[in-house]
């Protein structure tokens, strides 16, 4: 599918503007959980589609806003390259935009960097049917405020992505996943005396008591890791990173609440009642709670955040609120992107 | 210009009489960063002590409706820094504390105006250092790092700023406190920590920076590699990043930068190369030493007249010194000179190079190249005689030309240094009058009356029109008389 659909989403969004319609930005609609609900019209970006530059020796890609996510890493998995940050797709649908925009990563995050690392620039519809271009497809720009990657995370507030340029990087030689038997208060020292390490181990996570690392190098490389750390090798490792990052991990299942925390290193283990499934080495950890706790206060107090990733109550926020002036300055930006309000109103906090 | 006693009255009353400069003699040192062909004394220099202080002059700025400037080491290469008239310039220099290092964590937690080498110093007993290294490394603040986003010869593999900073406390003009970021390494709402990094100054003004902090590399090796055109070279680059090896570095020079860089440094390279590459990886032993095989057997296969590797850590550091000191070698070659900062797509390197070099034959000034080819970020450096007349006027619009060619290739009018006032014009090339005015708009959400760095970094939309009305006349600028601001 390859399809330049600028025109009817221009025509879409000052309509919405001129009559003060909200608007539902939806790419592939897997991450639909994600942030509040959104009552508006439909704003389809899928429609909008095709890989624009890929030049595996620019190790930059450019895509528009609804080509879908598969598309775009089968694109560079046929050179040898990867999203390093591991993204989530949570259905066959995703699409790049809604990667960006969601501005989730895998179980690669704590050693690749979030997705907005990668993002190089972007063309945003503003909400009043304006059509920009922040950023570029180089790997070095400060020309100019960096609002492409004010984008990464931005849950279509202040824009819909009509294309982005992310930097993309080869894949490793090779990978071996060790699996040891740990506690959680051992799994956590474990990971954090390993992330200090020049080991490189670009996956660690916990759960049921196991510690699951994974390594990437050349053989020789991944020998000696493996001499050196110990552990069992796992079989079937694509299996189960897959299994967390698109979370069909039995752990996912189930409707309790999915509380998503992440802290920064050494954080202890969180009293919420539940035991979690770690990832990131140690940064990321998910709880099911009980219906009616939440997680904000206790990730506030060991200097992280909560969201309430999934399965909430609904009409709650599901972001750990922000300091006053923050929020104005939100509001303020919002303003400038989005005169009417109409862009995903109240998808990440109610009153933006 | 004198200054409004109120407000002297005020910053004395918040830093104490003796840290708020007026006097003509001790403003002066101030009058200029790094871009020093554009100068403006300033009325009044604060020289706050703490994060507090630095917020009560923001607070006193406000109150007197006066613009003001946050300056850091004053090592900026675009005029970010330049005074404005009427205005308080806010040095941030001695506000210069370590607060925290946490090996544990790897993370360092430091005030402004510490030094960017000094981070990587004190973290170098942990087996730890702070991964981008401007070369200016040795003065330039983490301050100014944040606002510039500055890089260094690492940054393919190793980031710039903003891929190394966890979060920023900063003072707004509005008189509040903000922390953007965590050092959970993500926080909620929108990403503002990326939004401030390489804003000039102009949204906030940092009082404090958390850092991430790298285990430093188990093994290093640099190669050099000569070559007998800089076409050979510039594929060279494009071969191997494609290849799939991502370097730590990898730098390029031409003839005259080696020829300058060797006479002033004495590091061994060969003079009479056209072109010569320096690459350097670093990671594991084994992993390093295989791609080291690899890369110097692509590189003779493209070309190579010379291939070096460094045998030890001190020949190492010997090849990159000539490379390090490159901009004042150059600085030699000429009384004064313009350093460019366009970034291309790798693909246009050779071409743009030659085009540099016809650019630099029709101007009738000389221009030596010498840049971070991995990330494909020129650093064409023009060189002139600020003392012959007509040259600062022919360097300006020769180093205008060669960003526009920057543009023109997909590329932007700067990878690193910033637009400050020197790539106002340029600005305009880039972006059309919608982003112009986005801009605006996102400077006004943060500072609503225009006071911080008031004028930099974002043209204005009348500015624009000038600039195209000048750029249409085959190249000319009419009214070359007029001063421009």
């Amino acid at each position: 599918m390859d399809r330049d659909g600028t025109v009817e989403l221009v025509t879409q969004a000052r309509e919405a503007t001129a009559q003060r319609t909200p608007v539902r930005i939806v790419g592939g609609d897997t991450k639909r959980f994600y942030g509040r609900a959104v009552d508006g019209v439909p704003l389809v970006m899928r429609g909008h589609a095709g890989i624009l530059r890929h030049d595996p020796a620019e190790l930059v890609l450019t895509a528009r806003g609804g080509t879908p996510l598969a598309e775009v890493e089968a694109q560079l998995a046929s050179h040898g390259q990867r999203l390093p940050f591991e993204p989530p797709h949570f259905g066959p649908e995703a699409t790049i935009g809604g990667t960006v925009a969601s501005g989730l990563a895998g179980p690669a995050r704590a050693s690749a960097g979030p997705l907005r690392d990668f993002v190089l620039g972007a063309r945003v519809l503003t909400g009043d049917g304006r059509v920009l271009r922040f950023g570029g497809e180089v790997m070095k720009n400060v020309a100019g405020y960096d609002v492409a990657r004010l984008m990464a995370g931005s849950l279509g507030i202040l824009g819909a992505l009509l294309d982005v340029s992310l930097k993309v990087l080869p894949m490793s030689a090779g990978e071996r996943t060790l699996a040891l038997e740990l506690d959680e208060t051992h799994a956590l020292d474990r990971l954090a005396d390993l992330s200090r390490g020049a080991l490189p181990l670009t996956a660690g996570s916990w759960v049921d008591g196991h510690l699951y690392l994974r390594f990437e190098g050349s053989d020789a490389t991944l020998d000696a890791v493996e001499q050196r750390v110990g552990g069992e090798v796992v079989p079937e490792p694509r299996a189960l990173w897959s299994s967390l990052r698109e979370q069909t991990h039995p752990f996912f299942g189930g409707a309790r609440p999915l509380w998503r925390c992440t802290v920064p290193p050494l954080a202890p283990p969180l009293a919420l009642g539940s035991s979690p499934l770690i990832e990131w080495n140690g940064l990321q950890r998910w709880y099911r709670c009980a219906a009616g706790v939440t997680a904000f206060e206790a990730a506030r107090t060991v200097g992280g955040h909560a969201t309430l990733f999934r399965h909430g109550p609904g009409d709650v926020e599901v972001f750990a609120p922000l300091a006053a002036p923050l929020m104005r300055l939100h509001r303020a930006l919002k303003h400038e992107f989005d005169p009417a309000g109409i862009l995903n109103p109240g998808r990440m906090y109610a009153d933006l | 210009m004198t200054p409004d006693p109120a407000l002297v009255r005020d910053l004395r009353a918040a830093l104490g009489p003796d840290h708020v400069l007026v006097s003509a003699e001790a403003c002066a040192p101030f009058e200029c960063d790094a871009l020093n062909t554009q100068r403006h004394r300033p009325d009044v220099v604060a020289l706050p002590r703490s994060a507090e202080q630095v917020m009560e002059v923001l607070r006193a700025c406000r109150r007197h409706a006066t613009p003001v400037v946050a300056r850091g080491a004053g090592t900026g290469l675009s005029g970010g820094a330049l005074p404005v008239a009427g205005g308080v310039l806010l040095v941030l220099s001695r506000l210069n504390r370590i607060l925290e290092l946490d090996p544990a964590r790897r993370l360092a937690r430091v005030e402004p105006g510490v030094t960017n080498l000094e981070i990587s110093n004190v973290a170098a007993p942990q087996g730890l250092y702070y991964a981008p290294d401007p070369s200016s490394q040795v003065a330039c603040t983490i301050g100014g790092n944040v606002a510039e986003n500055s890089g260094g010869v690492h940054c393919l593999k190793h980031g710039l700023t903003v891929h190394n900073l966890l979060e920023v406390r900063v003072a707004t003009i509005e008189g509040e406190w903000l922390v953007l970021g965590s050092s959970a390494g993500e926080a909620p709402g929108l990403p503002l920590l990326a939004l401030l990094t390489g804003s000039e100054g102009m949204l906030g003004v940092v009082v404090e920076a958390t850092v991430r902090l790298k285990p430093l590399p188990e093994c290093v090796e640099l190669v050099m590699a000569a070559f007998g055109d800089v076409r050979r070279c510039a594929d060279a680059v494009g071969r191997l990043i494609a290849s799939g090896i991502v370097p730590a570095g990898l730098e390029m020079m031409d003839a005259p930068a080696i020829r300058a860089a060797e006479a002033f440094a004495h590091c061994g390279y060969p003079t009479d190369a056209a072109a010569l590459l320096l690459c350097e990886l670093d990671g594991l032993h084994h992993d390093v030493q295989c791609d080291l095989q690899f890369v110097e057997a692509l590189l003779s296969e493209g070309g190579a007249t010379s291939l070096r590797v460094a045998s030890d850590a001190s020949e190492r550091l010997r090849m990159w010194s000539g490379r390090k000191s490159a901009f004042p070698a150059v600085g030699r070659l000429a009384p004064d000179y313009f350093c460019m900062d366009g970034t291309i797509p790798r693909r246009h390197l050779a071409d743009v190079l030659e085009r540099i070099g016809e650019m630099s034959h029709a101007a009738g000034l000389p221009v030596a190249n010498v840049f971070h080819a991995g990330d494909g970020n020129l650093h064409p450096l023009i060189l002139f005689d600020a003392g012959r007349p007509g040259d600062v006027e022919r360097a300006e619009h020769l180093g205008a030309e060669i960003l526009e060619l920057c543009v023109a290739v997909g590329g932007t009018v700067t990878g690193e240094h910033g637009v400050g006032v020197e790539k106002l014009g340029p600005m305009c090339a880039q972006f059309g009058a919608g982003e112009i005015e986005a801009f605006h708009g996102v400077k006004r959400a943060f500072d609503p009356d225009g006071l911080l760095n008031p004028g930099k970094a974002v043209p204005t939309l009348a500015r624009c029109a000038d600039y195209g009305a000048m750029r249409v006349h085959g190249g000319k600028l009419p009214f070359s008389h007029l001063p421009r601001f």
